[in-house]
């Protein structure tokens, strides 16, 4: 049985105008996606992943063709339909993590909540305990951002991109800031996530992400030039273990 | 958003911020503080001018004899003869709208008892005088109707010719003073009530039956004055109307005719003081506005730095689901709170600062309760209008610039 379809593009195309001339960032770009996969979008600077990132992120809307989150048609949505939109199925982790400055981090985790009227304070609070929780915080709820360290900080980001149960997680570079020992913690975090049948698209030029994945489309001058199946995902856990242990 | 968590995030701002939050706040503190002070003073001011007006009788009204002319030269008040006995009697009989009325002649010289002498003023009234002039007797007793009818030769003496004639603090009861060799016995001696707001001694004086100081001393049969007073104050106007009207009929004045007399009414200059007063407190009150605007200003200034240093957090908080409206909401209440506590701070140090004018350097002062009211009106505006331009600023920005602005 085939997956719920979560997203799907259909000859997507974004044009910005830059003063003359019109740059196409991204050209027909067609692909569906379905519930659990754990897709790496890459390509190298200028190709289109980050205006597509934000397309698929209700950030920005497509100049043609149509984007279906979920089943909703985003492209005649308002800016009000699409922030409640990105609010109740979408969470994102970026690389620079984007916590709240001197604040805890289940207060960073309740965050999204907050715009959510349907919780009351009560619910909110538990609902980023357990979040935190499950990305292995639960005994720093009440660390201020300034208190941690970048891994756990990125780990708070994933615990806010999760309080809301969204069809989908988009992480933008989300190892960019990290070391490697730190990155691949936060790869076998997400797997973790992809194995409880989480949706997620990770957004990266480093190519080494896509073992990880099991699913990587490449872009390349805004055009999509490959959509593979990775048939022998890599475990972030092995790789982490074979990492040389750091001496002090 | 509700209104919890927007005040929620507003305080948690303004925490993270604790020495800015106050320094903006200051303006407005200072600018409520003063606005509420300088009110104070002046309505203190006011109140304190109506309150020494109302001591010298704040309903009385005063007819004077006046625009007689003899051969082209305007006589001076004192001179003219228009005011009558007739004209005394017919308006302490008919005149509806006033307690009181006692005419008035004076007389000005030395006064001499034993080895002292003072110069004063005796004063030919009735007994009404004491209730119009809001004197009062401390000792002794007013001389009486039958007195006036009999011209006698008794006076009721203030607090400063007492300590001019007896220094050696002798019962003045009884003692017989002289003026222009006439002899007056002392029956009665005035409660003082020191000096009024001009800086007249108001116990300088000595009272006698008008009719004395007519027929013994200056030989005359008519009124140099009238003194009266109204109902209540609100009631000048009309006895003013009233006694015009009976002094016109007794002069048998045409229509058209000028008056012979004039007719003045504390009221007219309490009115006149209090409009001045009213300026003062204007002028007050609007130096002090200009501060509580600079206050503005500075909440404004400092919102707009906010929104910059927070132009991350903005596209973050847009990015997981925050409308423009929210983005709004939350500054907006940041730079509202922000004048509402200073404005509440400004209320209490304004109000503590009246107190201290008041308690350590003797100013007049009274705190309206509408200038709080208005005081805090115009916080909750200055901050909605001051907030709204960055507020506005901030929920127009782009969150796929915002999130990534370094």
């Amino acid at each position: 049985m085939k997956n719920k379809e979560i997203i799907r593009l259909e000859n997507l195309s974004r044009n910005f105008i830059v003063g003359e001339e019109t740059v196409h960032a991204l050209r027909n770009v067609s692909f569906t996606l379905g519930e659990g996969e754990f897709v790496t979008i890459m390509g190298s600077s200028g190709s289109g992943k980050s205006t597509l990132l934000n397309t698929l992120g209700c950030l920005d809307t497509p100049t043609r063709g149509e984007y279906y989150l979920d089943g909703v048609s985003v492209r005649a949505m308002g800016k009000n339909a699409r922030a409640t939109l990105r609010n109740r199925k979408i969470g994102f982790v970026f690389q620079s993590y984007n916590l709240l400055p001197k604040t805890t981090a289940v207060e960073n985790v309740e965050l999204p909540l907050m715009y959510n009227s349907a919780y009351s304070a009560s619910a909110r609070r538990k609902k980023a305990v357990q979040s935190l929780v499950a990305v292995g915080l639960g005994d720093r709820l009440n660390h201020k951002s300034n208190q941690m360290s970048g891994g756990q900080m990125q780990r708070v980001a994933i615990a806010r991109a999760l309080v809301n149960d969204p069809a989908v997680i988009l992480a933008d570079e989300a190892t960019g800031n990290l070391d490697t020992r730190t990155s691949h913690e936060i790869l076998v975090l997400l797997q973790k996530l992809h194995e409880q049948g989480r949706t997620i698209i990770f957004v990266t030029h480093n190519p080494e992400i896509s073992q990880y994945s099991s699913r990587n489309i490449l872009l390349k001058d805004g055009r999509l030039v490959s959509d593979t199946l990775n048939p022998r995902i890599q475990s972030a856990t092995e790789a982490l273990a074979a990492l040389p242990r750091e001496k002090d | 958003m509700n209104l919890s968590n927007l005040f929620r995030i507003a305080l948690k701002a303004l925490s993270n911020n604790k020495m800015r939050g106050f320094l903006t706040m200051l303006g407005i503190i200072i600018g409520v503080a003063s606005v509420i002070t300088m009110l104070a003073i002046g309505q203190g001011s006011k109140l304190g001018i109506q309150e020494q007006i109302s001591e010298m009788g704040a309903n009385m009204i005063m007819i004077q004899p006046g625009g007689d002319m003899r051969g082209g030269v305007r006589l001076s008040a004192s001179d003219m003869e228009t005011l009558k006995m007739v004209d005394y009697e017919n308006l302490r009989s008919e005149v509806r709208y006033i307690s009181a009325i006692s005419p008035t002649v004076n007389a000005s010289g030395q006064l001499i008892y034993g080895g002292n002498n003072t110069p004063t003023t005796l004063y030919g009234v009735s007994a009404d005088y004491l209730d119009i002039r809001r004197y009062s007797i401390d000792d002794g007793s007013m001389f009486s109707e039958q007195d006036i009818a009999s011209a006698a030769k008794v006076c009721v003496v203030g607090k400063t010719v007492v300590d001019n004639l007896f220094p050696n603090g002798e019962n003045p009861i009884g003692a017989v003073l002289r003026f222009n060799k006439i002899p007056f016995r002392v029956i009665g001696l005035l409660q003082s009530k020191g000096y009024n707001s001009m800086g007249m001694d108001q116990d300088d004086l000595v009272l006698a039956p008008y009719t004395t100081i007519q027929k013994r001393i200056l030989a005359i049969t008519y009124l140099q004055g009238l003194t009266a007073s109204a109902l209540g104050e609100e009631y000048s106007e009309a006895a003013m109307e009233e006694i015009a009207e009976i002094l016109r009929r007794n002069h048998r004045l045409k229509e058209g005719d000028e008056d012979d007399f004039t007719i003045r009414s504390m009221e007219e200059l309490s009115a006149t003081i209090s409009s001045v007063m009213d300026m003062l407190t204007l002028l007050l009150g609007s130096i002090a506005g200009i501060s509580l605007l600079v206050g503005g200003i500075g909440i404004m200034n400092i919102m707009y730095v906010s929104v910059t240093e927070r132009t991350r957090e903005i596209g973050l908080r847009m990015s997981i689901g925050a409308k423009g409206s929210d983005i709004l909401a939350q500054f907006l209440t940041e730079a509202i709170l922000i004048s509402l506590t200073g404005g509440l701070i400004g209320v209490i140090l304004g109000g503590g600062l009246s107190w201290m004018t008041r308690s350590l350097f003797g100013l007049a002062s009274y705190i309206q309760p509408w200038s709080v009211i208005l005081s805090f009106a115009v916080c909750s505006l200055t901050g909605i209008f001051f907030g709204w331009y960055p507020a506005r600023k901030a929920a127009g920005l782009d969150p796929i610039e915002a999130i990534r602005y370094e």
